[in-house]
């Protein structure tokens, strides 16, 4: 994502050095960040049924501190069904496709919706 | 955006490993479009939309000759989807947004069947190239 979508930098000062794709696939602050993300979409995971409830407090940071346009959200689930499709290639069916759509959309919904 | 001499350079690279195979990328494509987004099928209810279909297919030739078309003359891409931009404006006009849909599962497959060739820069490129395509296409929307 802050690669393919350079302006996404724009929340990252604090990161260091960003200044290349090599600067960015090194830094170890992108590697840890990329770590909490994922851990947090595996409670997305595990929580189904309760989203909007397990990101409650997430989106309000999202919101009130972090201050990041949802429609980053929506950015950073693309770029992970990207990043799916290269790990599981053929087992990354059109049907699993659909499905992590759905997921990545409400993830980024649930994200979105303490926005005020 | 503006493609880079960089951004044509990767694409060239990439498309010598997509020739040959584009027709299938544009039938599969299609088909995940479909399907993630069920609502691009409402711009085909004169197709059988079932998997394995032979208009899909077809489609997906379509839109792969339209691609290698862009690639082949990437220096002026709207000049050589002119044509084509016209038929979107005047008679398809397919809302902005689905192009972005399309060129996403495009990137999709491209993973899947090309994952180590799809770098994070190689992404971007072919990114920014499809979504030069699909500002061509719309270009004369308005």
């Amino acid at each position: 994502m802050l690669i393919v979508y350079p302006w996404t930098q724009r929340f990252f000062d604090s990161f260091g050095n960003l200044s290349s794709p090599t600067a960015i696939i090194g830094n170890p602050k992108v590697r840890a960040h990329g770590k909490k993300v994922l851990s947090s979409f595996g409670e997305a995971v595990k929580n189904l049924e309760n989203l909007k409830a397990t990101y409650s407090k997430l989106s309000e940071l999202h919101c009130e501190k972090l201050h990041v346009d949802p429609e980053n959200f929506r950015l950073l689930g693309d770029i992970l069904v990207i990043v799916l499709a290269a790990h599981f290639t053929k087992d990354f069916t059109p049907a699993c496709q659909a499905t992590w759509q759905k997921l990545v959309g409400v993830v980024a919904h649930a994200l979105a919706y303490k926005y005020h | 955006a503006m493609l880079t001499a960089d951004d044509k350079k990767i694409i060239a690279q990439l498309w010598e490993k997509v020739a040959g195979h584009q027709d299938e990328f544009g039938n599969e494509a299609l088909q995940r479009m479909f399907t993630a987004y069920p609502q691009t099928k409402t711009y085909f209810p004169h197709f059988d939309l079932q998997h394995g279909s032979a208009q899909i297919k077809a489609h997906g030739k379509k839109v792969a000759a339209a691609l290698v078309e862009a690639v082949n003359h990437i220096d002026d891409i709207a000049g050589a989807l002119s044509k084509l931009s016209d038929l979107h404006a005047q008679k398809l006009r397919v809302d902005p947004v689905n192009f972005k849909f399309l060129g996403h599962c495009f990137l999709v497959v491209v993973a899947i069947h090309h994952p180590s060739a799809l770098t994070p820069e190689v992404h971007a490129s072919l990114d920014k190239f499809l979504c030069a395509v699909g500002t061509v296409l719309t270009a004369k929307y308005r």
